[in-house]
């Protein structure tokens, strides 16, 4: 996720259990990115597809004909 | 709420309308190469987004990344190597930034913009991916067959590629409006290559408890001598789904992608597909995408302990069988009796079963699913 950034305040000790949690698992390369992954994992994360209206139909036609939907 | 697509984005590399027209004209203008029907697997893959966030084949730097650190080199998680092969003859005409129109059977079916060109490391290669040069492994045998140099860059999809199960081929946009008009919030997305007997059954129903839907995406495509036909596979699990489900949890559609037959870093490639297809969670094999005895019996489910920021949790369920004692269906987490009270489900007993025309024991097959499968002449490759 991109775009403009802001900043939130968390406990020290939840900022050092991440800290740690990143040092020994990997995959993250930051506790800001480790906050973005768990909001996106809590909350869930519309986006990230472009489908217009139309696109949208027509897939729901196609889905409707092979009997999905 | 689907899962986010892998890498941030579902990518959409298909062209329609006038741009298409202008890039058909083109495509027989350019450099034309011709490539082979899995490299036209993997550009229909790409353009409708199973490989996102991948935009089209792997330039040098990224190809590295994913072989040595399973990541690529922005760090987005991605174990197996999408790369497009040519002939050094054709690789000495290309320059980086041409445009080139890839064939396949006499049609331009993209347009591909070559951003790298690079020559790469078979044995090395094999020795990530695969975890063995021995080319008795069909993943290694695929490869030493693929040419010399690598060419990456992006893709713009023309045209498709014949598809005798299109009716059942759904692509990762088209199953994301699916299960949003299903409303369903949780999804379990499970691979297979077989026909389902009870212990699939008993492992897909464990996860569908506790999701909302199960989404069962047969790997269409290139198969290996007495492996089921697809049609074989779609009959039987219609016929499983008929009888043995609730309305309205399942969702079956074909996917043909590619098989490595890569073991553990295949199993995370299958789980990023389907998370792309919108998948929440995956219902991971004990020996996904294995082979011959090349990968440890729990590899599969430890690899993905290195990807904490897969965004798709891998559900691992052991296998089942019938207890007599349970009299049910069991696993090893969930029944204290000893083996003379288990039925183990063999798939190989069952195939052979199958092969003389008989009917496997309703302890380890539905009998609707045993017709459905008796039904084909030949179920069999
Ligand atoms: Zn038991």
């Amino acid at each position: 996720m991109s775009g403009e950034k802001v900043k939130i305040e968390i406990s020290r000790e939840a900022y050092e259990q991440a800290k740690r949690f990143i040092e020994e698992q990997g995959g993250f390369k930051s506790v800001e990115e480790l906050v973005e992954f768990l909001i996106t994992e809590a909350v869930g994360a519309e986006g990230g597809e472009e489908i217009s209206p139309e696109e949208e139909e027509k897939i729901k036609e196609r889905l409707r004909r092979l009997g999905y939907m | 709420m689907v899962s986010r697509p892998h890498g941030g984005k579902l990518v959409d590399r298909t062209v329609r309308g006038r741009r298409r027209e202008a890039l058909l004209g083109e495509a027989w203008e350019i450099v034309r190469v011709d490539i082979t029907f899995d490299r036209a697997i993997d550009v229909e893959d790409i353009a409708y987004g199973v490989f996102s966030p991948l935009e089209g084949f792997l330039v040098e730097d990224d190809y590295l990344s994913v072989l040595k650190g399973m990541r690529l080199s922005d760090g987005t998680p991605w174990t197996i190597p999408v790369i497009l092969d040519v002939d050094k003859s054709i690789a000495s005409m290309l320059r980086q930034g041409d445009d080139i129109a890839l064939f396949f059977d006499g049609k331009p079916l993209a347009i591909m913009r070559v951003e790298d060109i690079y020559a790469f490391d078979k044995k090395l290669h094999a020795e990530r991916v695969f975890k063995t040069t021995d080319a008795r492994h069909p993943g290694v045998a695929k490869l030493s067959s693929m040419r010399e140099i690598l060419i990456g860059g992006r893709i713009d999809l023309l045209n498709t590629v014949y598809n005798p199960l299109e009716r059942y081929t759904l692509w990762p946009k088209e199953t994301r409006v699916l299960f949003r008009e299903k409303g369903w919030r949780t999804i379990a997305a499970f691979q297979t290559r077989n026909v389902p007997h009870l212990g699939h059954e008993y492992v897909q129903k464990a996860a569908l408890s506790f999701v909302d839907g199960l989404f069962i995406n047969p790997l269409a495509g290139w198969k290996k001598r007495g492996d089921y036909r697809d049609e074989v596979i779609l009959e039987a699990y219609k016929a499983l789904i008929e009888h043995y489900y609730p309305r309205n949890v399942v969702v079956l559609a074909a996917l043909r992608m590619n098989m490595w037959y890569a073991g553990p870093r295949e199993a995370v490639h299958h789980a990023i597909a389907r998370k792309n297809f919108g998948a929440t969670h995956f219902i991971v094999g004990r020996d996904h995408a294995g082979v011959g005895d090349y990968y440890g019996p729990y590899e599969a489910w430890e690899i993905f302990s290195e990807f904490p920021d897969l965004g798709i949790t891998p559900l691992f369920i052991r296998e089942a069988f019938y207890c007599r004692k349970c009299m049910g269906m069991a696993n090893e987490k969930t029944c204290p009796h000893s083996d003379e009270y288990r039925v183990r489900i063999s798939g190989t007993k069952i195939r052979s079963m199958l092969l003389k025309g008989e009917k496997p024991p309703e302890t380890m097959m539905r009998k609707e699913v045993s017709e459905a499968v008796l039904s084909f002449e030949n179920p069999f490759v």
